[in-house]
């Protein structure tokens, strides 16, 4: 019972605090680099495209509001053919960017995107590629990755060993 | 049953079977490699450990390969033992060892059994920091595409592909850490069951090539459960579509019918549905010559209605290649009289003499699985690699069916696959061929006749005679053929479960009397004996139970001026009838109305065109080459106009306001009064659940739970989200929201099960592992022997010997499983695969025409002249030329016939 | 006939000032809480966040008046109706000032214990006429809220009606000149506060609605000016409730200096915005523990008011 006063009395004797509100538009809050806004794609220390259309952000997504199409060039590289995010959907979660096995999908600090119009709100891939690889400088999957893509054989990857010779019969 | 003990319960199981399959069945998640339940056990992975103890008071135990021990009475194991999961942990992360870091890039990925099981075992981290090894890959062709990093070494491909499937084309390199599996040097796996590669591999080192062209992930797919189109055999499939094409087709399991696998025809055959070619809107020509304008779909059918209307004389010729459904409407359409099986006369007699021959007493036609267990089998005159490869596949298993007893009398399980085949080794059950050229099966034969029709229906004759005096007995045959005659009915008669196969390939009547002729007398003496014919098409024998005169009778018709009116369902009739014949009937009828899915040439000639759908789009039944009639699903809406073919018969007949004749609304009711008016498909209500039919008050989900892109895939279009569309004709829904757990076989849209995200989940929807689908394999067979029925062997003659002429030629069609089938040829990767138009000649001929291979030569009958380059086959009869069946510029013409051919 | 008039008059102005009133609760509510949260509410649409009002009933009679197709059509409208009308038949009895009532009704009391048992129909109605599980569970507890509470809220009453002898609220005002019964009658205060709370299903008693669990209760279905009946329908309640604190506890218009109605609406308008404050403070209890609440504490605590009361005036020998 006393307590119940006493909370009442507590909430009452916040009218004299300072109020947290920022006032958004006037006064912009400070907006950490890891915040979860606007997504955008990167691209590669060496310029070309991060996204390999592998579909896990599209799987992840909770509202489903990423959709693309994956092919791939002459030399076996793989790439969104288009690449859409209907942003008037999206609920801003991050887990594409945490799903992405790649670092080309990654949320930036930018929020301020409204629209009168809903269909401003689906980018395609060229409203969403950017010119530099973001959050993650170095890192460059193909690198990685086994499969071979123009400018870099197999073997040739971090950590490969050169291709085996299948007709030695050296043990 | 024996009773083992897994982790201290007790479980009654089948003894005999391996440890692993036991496990499998009992809905344990034992993680798996090399094992495979059609090619059973090897043990060369060591994944599937489990603990072993002797007896209730052994606490250590010791580890055991689950897939090598076979099931005994009180075995003691344990799957949850922390050894053993140690074990198999350290097995995975020995096999990644080497995988590359690719998932992403992984065609596999997503549906990945490496992946399934890395995470079944809880493998998270690579320890190592060792470089990983690579390999160069190869370029395999036009169907699958080689990733050799991926590797894990297992030998699934080779076993499928050499052991089972018989290819001599691919094989394991190298030595120690460094094998290479794959073809000694670049170019297509040679093999027509290479695209199974794809499923067998678990993991992505095989993909198939054309699904890599329009990637997308299995949970992304929207899928339904199909019936492959391209030949009889009406294999049971998967149809995978995003964004409004066909993507992918994948083995849908059914253990009477395609069991694991599917021939490359069925599997990459599929591109023809998102074919240039295709037909999306109606088109309406004014005049014949005119060029066709697009019409909407009311305009056409207003012109349609008009056309009609004015002229009476309205015939409709039907098509194998389409629905029962779509032909019974026709046939409503236009009344049964003037309703015309869309085939020519001469495969007319054949399907009705083979339909004939199904419903005559105590002999069965076999389901694919029963051919597979034939002891003994006689093939008549059809080149089945080629007409009908999977049966081919079946057959290839049935000749090890003999020598598997070696491995009984040394009490080897059967499942115990390499020591099996080192006990069989190249021995081999008795399989005779006879047909007028090589096939592909010829390797496995003890024994194989070169001859024409004539000759090879003599020698089935010749068998006939000697297991029953009842058949009618050839005259002047040779002493050779004779004592052949003699050996084979010798092995038919030993045998359990003897098999006599032939179809229409040869398109002789006299060879499937033959065969008739061997199975009955063959029963006659009390050996239970198999029939099976193979069709041209998957449709056939459902067509040949519709009924209809043949296309000569359509012709001869519209010729005497009877018809006026034509409507063609999805028939081309250029490919079916001789070009002229054709010619003059366009000449002659005044409208012509044709239902197709492609664009050819009767396409070109209509009056209005009206775009069906194609299996992808519409739901209907096909009839197989067993007599198994077969529910097919629609995957996708369609784009454009395009629907059902019976929808626009319908549609026609309430433009004439005829809406009596055609008073169906979905599916249901036209399957309702097709069982109704036709006795013999009283029983094609049973095949599949009918529209009404739910799960839990819900339809069945065609896409998957994780279907990603909803809010998406049209929000360029519109940011509204369009409602799923409405499906009146089958218990699915296109959706992802549905029912997602186990439904009634026939409408299984997709295997998936929690943690087997690969189409090794289908363990989980059969009954037990390798055996029939829970709730029964789907598909009714319609056709069965009836004991009232005897018809005895009337019109059954024995045919002359063959003889060779010196001006002529006869021409017989030579198979081609790529290149033979027409819609698959739209597809570029068949298209790829298939030969180019050639002339087969005998030795003999080509010497006495002076010709060598790639010569020139023309072949020459009636009106027509082909100008092709020779081959010659050294094993082709004297007197014989092949001509490619359906190879493009080679179509138009019904074969046998007598050709005169001379070089040029 | 002129009486008739004026008497009109006085009632459309209690109509108004009252629709007002309610209206303004909705900024006031929100601005108290945003001071007592260390925030603003609302403060964009004009001074200080006014023209939110306007603003507000701007948006609510402009949305699509729309009803679910499942709905029972005519009880689905009916409901928000019967909320309105009940409550504000309810103010009829409420003497704001000597003169300055309605009707001035010997059972006035009565009337109201009448009417607020009514405007429990309005909820039954609404959930029952959605077909939303939600709202039917919301339109269950209210039922159930509402005869709990109803019960002591009445018993409560009866020590002031005993005091005053009469049901008649000016009466009642009047025999508060020398003592406010908030005093003699600290307990029945004390139990009408809960009681009032729970009729007027506000926060912590706000279980009908419970956004947490039931999404929005009873009016779940609800939408535009319908919605906007229920919103007001509460407001006024909190008004209502406010001005019979003040009528039956604190001497009603009853006050130095200033004119009686000025101290009526000072009065009330404090009790309006400890309702608030309340809210901001308390949690809303379980359901099952505002119940057991209700009949295990609060029925008890009204009976032995009443017999106390009715002893003490008894000895009094009145």
């Amino acid at each position: 019972m006393v307590s119940l006063l006493k909370a009442m009395w507590i909430i009452f004797l916040h009218m004299f605090r300072k109020r947290e509100t920022i006032l958004y538009p006037e006064q912009k809050p400070y907006i950490p680099p890891r915040w979860r806004g606007r997504i955008i794609l990167s691209r590669d220390p060496d310029g070309a495209e991060r996204c390999v259309a592998c579909y896990l952000c599209a799987a992840v997504c909770p509202v489903d509001c990423i959709a693309l199409q994956a092919t791939q060039d002459e030399y076996g590289r793989r790439y969104p053919e288009f690449f859409r995010i209907n942003f008037s959907r999206c609920i801003f979660c991050g887990f594409c960017e945490e799903a992405c096995p790649t670092y080309a999908i990654q949320l930036t600090p930018d929020f301020e995107m409204c629209e009168y119009k809903r269909p401003n709100l689906v980018y395609e891939k060229e409203d969403l590629l950017i010119s530099g690889p973001g959050k993650y400088p170095d890192y460059n999957f193909y690198h990685v990755a086994g499969l071979a893509i123009k400018g870099k054989e197999k073997g040739e990857a971090e950590n490969e060993t050169p291709p085996v010779d299948i007709r030695s019969l050296l043990p | 049953m024996a009773v083992i003990y897994i982790d201290n319960k007790p479980y009654e199981v089948k003894e005999g079977q391996s440890l692993l399959n036991a496990c499998l069945s009992l809905g344990f998640s034992v993680p798996y490699f090399c094992w495979h339940p059609e090619l059973h056990s090897v043990g060369a992975c060591r994944q599937c450990a489990v603990k072993q103890f002797r007896n209730e008071s052994d606490t250590r135990g010791f580890i055991i390969m689950s897939c090598m021990t076979p099931v005994e009475d009180g075995l003691c194991i344990s799957i949850d033992d922390p050894e053993a999961r140690q074990f198999r942990a350290s097995i995975i992360e020995m096999l990644m060892l080497n995988h590359p870091h690719d998932c992403p890039v992984c065609d596999e990925g997503g549906e990945c059994h490496l992946q399934d099981m890395t995470v079944m075992t809880g493998h998270v981290r690579r320890r190592t920091r060792f470089p990983k090894r690579t390999y160069r890959n190869q370029d395999l062709g036009p169907f699958l595409n080689h990733e050799m990093n991926r590797c894990i070494q297992c030998y699934r491909c080779l076993r499928f592909y050499r052991d089972y499937a018989g290819g001599r084309d691919f094989n394991v390199f190298g030595i120690h850490q460094r094998l290479y599996f794959g073809r000694y040097e670049d170019g297509k796996l040679e093999s027509e069951f290479s695209g199974n590669l794809v499923e067998v591999c678990p993991t992505g080192v095989f993909t198939d090539k054309t699904f890599m062209k329009h990637f997308t992930r299995k949970w992304d797919l929207q899928t339904a459960p199909s019936i492959c189109v391209h030949c009889s055999v009406g294999c049971n499939t998967i149809v995978g579509e995003r964004y409004g094409t066909v993507r992918r087709i994948l083995n849908r399991f059914n253990r009477e019918v395609n069991g694991y696998f599917l021939c490359d025809r069925g599997r990459f055959g599929y591109e023809f549905v998102n074919s240039e070619l295709r037909i999306r809107r109606p088109l309406v020509r004014d005049a014949r010559t005119a060029e066709a304008q697009p019409a909407n779909k009311a305009a056409a059918l207003k012109r349609v209605a008009q056309i009609l209307r004015k002229t009476p004389g309205l015939i409709g010729i039907g098509s194998p290649r389409a629905s029962l459904e779509s032909n019974y409407a026709l046939r409503k359409l236009v009344g049964p009289d003037r309703f015309f099986a869309g085939v020519s006369g001469a495969e007319q007699r054949l399907i009705t003499a083979i339909l004939d021959s199904m419903r005559k007493p105590s002999v069965l036609s076999p389901s694919l699985q029963e051919v597979e267990r034939a002891d003994a089998v006689l093939l008549l005159g059809e080149d089945v690699p080629n007409t009908a490869p999977r049966l081919a596949l079946a057959l290839r298993q049935s000749v090890r069916v003999r020598p598997m007893t070696l491995a009984d009398q040394l009490c080897v399980p059967r499942w115990m696959d390499h020591a099996v085949r080192l006990v069989v080794h190249d021995a081999r059950g008795p399989l005779y061929i006879a047909t007028p050229y090589r096939t592909r099966l010829d390797s496995l034969a003890t024994k194989t006749l070169r001859g024409a029709p004539d000759d090879i229906a003599r020698l089935g004759f010749a068998v006939a005679h000697e297991l029953s005096t009842d058949s009618p007995a050839v005259a002047g045959l040779s002493e050779e053929a004779q004592s052949l005659a003699h050996e084979i009915a010798q092995a038919l008669q030993g045998a359990s479960c003897p098999l006599v196969m032939s179809g229409t390939g040869c398109g002789s009547m006299a060879v499937v009397q033959a065969a008739d002729a061997v199975a009955r007398s063959l029963r006659k003496t009390g050996r239970p004996a198999m029939l099976s014919f193979i069709v041209p098409e998957c449709n056939s024998l459902g067509l040949g139970i519709l009924g209809g005169g043949s296309l000569e009778d359509a012709v001869e018709r519209i010729l005497k001026g009877d018809a006026h009116n034509l409507i063609i369902l999805q028939s081309n009739l250029f490919r079916r009838l001789d070009r002229e014949t054709v010619e003059e009937v366009f000449e002659k009828i005044e409208h012509v109305v044709v239902l197709d899915h492609v664009a050819n040439r009767c396409v070109e000639r209509a009056d209005v065109v009206l775009p069906s759908a194609t299996f992808a789009e519409s739901d209907g039944t096909f009839v197989n080459n067993e007599g198994r009639g077969q529910r097919f699903f629609q995957v996708m809406v369609p784009q454009g106009d395009v629907q059902a073919s019976w929808r626009w018969i319908r549609d026609i007949a309430d433009a004439l306001d005829k809406g009596e004749l055609a008073p169906w609304t979905s599916l249901d009711d036209l399957i309702a009064d097709m069982a109704a008016s036709v006795q013999r498909l009283k029983e094609v209500v049973r095949i599949a659940p009918a529209a009404d039919f739910r799960m839990t008050g819900m339809r069945i989900a065609r896409e998957s739970h994780r279907y990603s892109g909803r809010t998406a895939v049209t929000a360029y279009v519109s940011v509204h989200e369009p409602k799923p569309p409405q499906d009146d004709d089958s218990p699915l829904a296109f959706s992802m929201e549905g029912f997602q757990g186990h439904v009634p076989p026939a409408v299984i849209p997709r295997f998936w099960s929690p943690g087997w995200n690969s189409i090794q989940a289908v363990n989980k929807f059969q009954s037990e592992v390798g055996g029939p689908l829970a709730g029964g394999d789907p598909g009714i067979r319609l056709i069965e022997p009836m004991e009232n029925v005897e018809k005895g062997q009337e019109g059954a003659i024995v045919p002359e010997p063959f003889r060779p002429r010196t001006d002529a030629c006869l021409l017989v069609p030579l198979f081609h499983v790529f290149g033979s089938e027409e819609l698959s040829m739209l597809s570029p990767a068949i298209a790829e695969a298939a030969p180019e138009p050639y002339v087969g000649l005998s030795p003999e001929d080509a010497d006495r025409l002076g010709l060598r291979d790639g010569n020139t030569v023309a072949v020459r009958w009636d009106e027509t002249e082909l100008t092709l380059p020779a081959k010659i086959m050294d094993d082709l009869p004297g007197g014989l030329a092949g001509l490619p069946h359906g190879l493009p510029g080679l179509s138009g013409f019904v074969l046998p016939r007598w050709g005169k051919i001379r070089a040029k | 006939m002129k009486g008739i008039i004026l008497q009109t008059g006085v009632a459309l102005a209690i109509l108004g000032v009252l629709v007002a009133m309610s209206a303004g609760l909705i900024w006031l509510e929100r601005r108290l809480l945003g001071l007592w949260q260390d925030r603003y509410g609302p403060n964009r649409a004009g001074r200080l966040g006014l023209l939110q009002v306007p603003a507000d009933m701007i948006k609510i009679f402009t949305k699509e008046d729309w009803a679910p197709p499942f709905a029972d059509k005519p009880v689905f409208i009916a409901a928000p109706a019967v909320i309105m009308v009940t409550v504000l038949l309810s103010f009829a009895v409420i003497p704001f000032a000597p003169g300055v009532a309605v009707a001035d009704l010997n059972i006035g009391l009565l009337f109201f214990l009448a009417m607020s048992s009514l405007s429990v129909y309005s909820i039954v109605l609404g959930g029952w006429a959605s077909k939303n599980k939600y709202s039917l569970l919301g339109a269950l507890r209210a039922s159930c809220q509402m005869l709990s509470y109803e019960v002591f809220m009445g018993l409560s009453l009866m020590g002031v009606v005993m005091l005053a002898g009469s049901f008649n609220l000016r009466d009642i005002v009047e025999a508060q000149r020398d003592l406010w019964f908030c005093v003699p009658q600290f307990a029945g205060l004390i139990i009408f506060l809960v009681a009032g709370f729970a009729e007027s299903r506000r926060l912590p008693f706000d279980l009908p609605e419970a956004e947490n669990e039931l999404v929005a209760g009873f009016h779940v279905e609800y939408s535009g000016m319908k919605f906007g009946m229920f919103f007001v329908g509460e407001y006024l309640g909190i008004i209502l409730i406010s001005a019979l604190i003040t009528t039956l506890f604190f001497g009603g218009w009853l006050g130095p200096v200033l004119p009686p109605v000025v101290w009526f609406f000072v009065k009330t308008f404090a009790f309006i915005c400890w309702f608030v404050l309340i809210r901001a403070s308390y949690y809303r209890p379980r359901y099952d523990q505002l119940l057991s609440f209700g009949w295990k504490v609060m029925l008890p605590l009204a009976l032995l008011n009443l017999a106390i009361t009715g002893g003490v005036v008894l000895a009094a020998g009145r």
